[in-house]
């Protein structure tokens, strides 16, 4: 296995996946001679051509439509967004096309399609660059919603999503692109769609974390391990369908759960586990659900403020000190 | 090629962007006089007379059958409608007939249509079976969407019928996009993507026309320009009203057609096809038309006068049609009763097929949300 960066992850499922389905074509602002914004898409347009890796002008509406439109009659397009603020501008096609064309065709016409790109704070961006937008695309039905935390998560679940039949938003994180990881070598390695992973076995409280907050919740881990408090990890990896099962047995375990994001929480994917916790496994809890999420501002610029804005390993470590009552 | 072929400009049109009015006040004074009037409506008779010569008997007739068709099945749609047995909206194309049905006889049966939710008379002209049509209206398990789509979502991929999209200009980036994965795949499929002139203040048509002449994309956009976006005339929503000349903005080919001659549509979607297949080239056409009916059903229509209205049909698409076919002895009224028989037991057909036809089963509400279902019910 070789040890190997998110971006570069990304990078290999994209080519594998571009190799392996002639109907695979990749688009996007930047994403061919520039090599992409962020260099998830570099040397795709030299080894591919532009027929497959296109250029697009800064048209966020009108290329997502173009994909949806493309894929009603067979292609599977990659659309990447340079980050996901600009999908707002494409949300129309995203949630009124892609989302809903099968079921309003009476199961004619499927859309194989991804959005893919970067999702949630950057470094001092501001507010109309650092949003988390998972639960708005959790929302709709027809839609699924895919973030990955490491390197192997992210070429596995990457490939998985090209090769599913649906509309798949997957949410990168641009803070993440150079975290290092151990992937298979494996051309044909996936990691199925709806399935949650356990990043860290525990016995006392349960952290549901995901994406950026995936490594915090461990380092959180690991602090609390030397506190005496044992705690099981999970990581949803695919947000629709939520993989609930996974979470709910492992609350049957520990009685006690956080939940840790970087949205805003107010109708936050929080708060949705959290209801579905209570549904499943309300006679299990020795506390109530505790969330950890993004402050409910807009993402500042200020350095000092950013930081306060967007949960730390120390927010979670409390979280969870309070679930424990140790404080 | 010629850029920006413009055909003639109509006067009529510009009379006609002037004419909005509501109801209780007069329409306003027109720019044009009724004999210059009169005078344009006769040379365009007489090329209707010049294209009818050009054609046989057999596809006149079937132009005349669909159009006739269209209408009847609308018609048959909005007296089901006032009974309560169609649901949600339903907006008639009555008056805009000889638009689908014109351009749709200048493709394939390989070629893709889509167009906005008022869609049943592009859908029926594309082939979509009148049965399956009226049953989907009803929201019958025997419709062409399986009673899920409803009026403004008929799709059928059999005839390569793309759909009735019901965001205003939404079908617009699709139409490129299946123009886009034609050429794509090395095949020489025409897109014909119709919407109304209210689309055009959106960003999608400007968005997805930039698109298909910058990679040239072999779409051919059909604005049915019928001149109220709801009950909001062209002119006041529109700063430029022309709409075929937006096409400059983004280099591409463009028309001006008279709406209400199914065989001007005809011809011009013909060249634009031409230009397609051969170059891979976009065409705007500004399809000038008129519908007759309100914007839905619940449309209280205060926002036009009568006498506009009663203007229109005057130019009636098939009563036109009807009287250059006669007057060329293409049509004699033995076989126009005919038609109208043959029409009325089609429509009769549909509408008893939709009213035998299942509901969907209930287990039917969670079946096609997802092409690979995870899991649970998800």
């Amino acid at each position: 296995m070789a040890v190997i960066t998110i971006r570069e992850a990304l990078n290999q499922a994209l080519r594998e996946e571009l190799e392996r389905d002639e109907n695979v074509f990749l688009m996007g602002e930047e994403v061919a001679a520039y090599q992409g914004a962020y260099k998830v898409t570099k040397g795709l347009l030299e080894e591919f051509g532009e027929k497959r890796v296109i250029d697009t002008p800064i048209t966020e509406l009108g290329f997502a439509g173009l994909g949806v439109g493309a894929a009603m009659v067979g292609l599977r397009p990659i659309v990447e967004f340079m980050t996901f603020n600009f999908s707002i501008l494409a949300t129309d096609q995203i949630i009124n096309s892609a989302a809903k064309m099968l079921y309003m065709s009476g199961g004619q016409f499927k859309i194989p399609i991804v959005f893919r790109g970067p999702n949630g704070s950057a470094f001092q961006v501001s507010s109309q660059h650092s949003q988390a937008l998972e639960s708005w695309y959790a929302f709709f039905p027809g839609l699924k919603v895919v973030m990955p935390s490491t390197a192997a998560d992210a070429k596995g679940l990457l490939k998985s999503a090209i090769r599913d039949d649906d509309p798949v938003i997957f949410l990168e994180q641009e803070r993440m692109y150079g975290n290092k990881g151990e992937v298979p070598d494996d051309k044909d390695f996936t990691i199925p769609l709806g399935v949650a992973d356990v990043k860290r076995e525990g016995t006392d409280a349960t952290i549901v974390a995901r994406s950026l907050m995936v490594p915090m919740a461990l380092r959180a881990a690991e602090e609390l391990e030397k506190q005496g408090v044992s705690c099981e990890v999970i990581d949803p990896r695919t947000i629709r369908p939520l993989d609930i099962d996974t979470i709910v047995k492992s609350v049957q375990k520990t009685n006690r759960v956080v939940v840790a994001e970087e949205c805003h929480p107010f109708c936050g994917v929080g708060a949705e586990i959290s209801t579905q916790i209570n549904e499943r496994a309300f006679d299990y809890l020795d506390a109530p659900v505790r969330r950890v999420s993004g402050a409910d501002v807009p993402m500042p610029y200020a350095k000092n403020l950013e930081n306060l804005a967007i949960p730390s390993v120390a927010h979670i470590v409390a979280a969870v000190r309070e679930v424990a009552y140790l404080d | 090629m010629t850029k920006q072929a413009t055909q003639r400009r109509s006067r009529a049109g510009a009379e006609e962007s002037g004419s909005a009015g509501v109801a209780e006040k007069e329409a306003p004074e027109t720019a044009v006089d009724a004999s210059e009037l009169s005078e344009e409506h006769a040379e365009r008779k007489q090329d209707q007379h010049q294209r009818i010569e050009e054609l046989d008997q057999e596809t006149l007739l079937k132009l005349l059958y669909q159009m006739v068709l269209i209408r009847r099945l609308e018609e048959k749609a909005a007296e089901a409608y006032s009974l309560g047995k169609i649901g949600g909206f339903c907006h008639l194309y009555i008056g805009q007939e000889a638009v689908a049905v014109g351009a749709i006889s200048a493709l394939r049966p390989d070629d893709y249509v889509l167009t906005s939710y008022r869609d049943h008379g592009q859908a029926l002209a594309k082939g979509i079976p009148a049965d399956e049509i009226m049953a989907e209206l009803y929201g019958k398990a025997g419709g062409c969407s399986s009673g899920k789509g409803g009026s403004m979502h008929l799709f059928d991929a059999d005839v390569n019928f793309l759909g009735g999209h019901a965001i205003v200009g939404g079908q617009i980036p699709l139409g490129t996009g299946i123009a886009f994965a034609t050429k794509y795949k090395g095949g020489d499929q025409m897109t014909l993507c119709f919407f109304g002139e209210a689309a055009v203040n959106q960003g999608a048509f400007h968005e997805s026309l930039n698109l298909a002449q910058l990679w040239k994309l072999p779409c051919i956009y059909v604005c049915e320009n019928n001149q109220y976006g709801m009950g909001t005339s062209l002119e006041r929503s529109m700063s430029l009203r022309d709409v075929s000349r937006k096409a400059t903005a983004y280099d591409m080919a463009s028309e001006f057609v008279d709406g209400m001659d199914v065989l001007a549509v005809r011809e011009a979607v013909q060249r634009a096809v031409e230009r397609g297949r051969r170059e891979f080239l976009p065409t705007l056409l500004e399809v000038r038309t008129y519908r007759f009916m309100g914007h839905s059903m619940s449309d209280p229509g205060n926002y036009r006068t009568r006498a506009e209205i009663e203007k229109y049909q005057e130019r009636d698409p098939i009563k036109l049609f009807t009287a250059s076919l006669k007057e060329k002895g293409v049509l004699d009224d033995a076989s126009l009763a005919d038609i109208e028989k043959r029409v009325r037991a089609e429509v009769e057909h549909a509408q008893r097929f939709a009213e035998e036809s299942h509901e969907p089963a209930p287990e039917e509400l969670f079946t096609h949300v997802y092409a690979n279902p995870i899991g649970r019910k998800q």
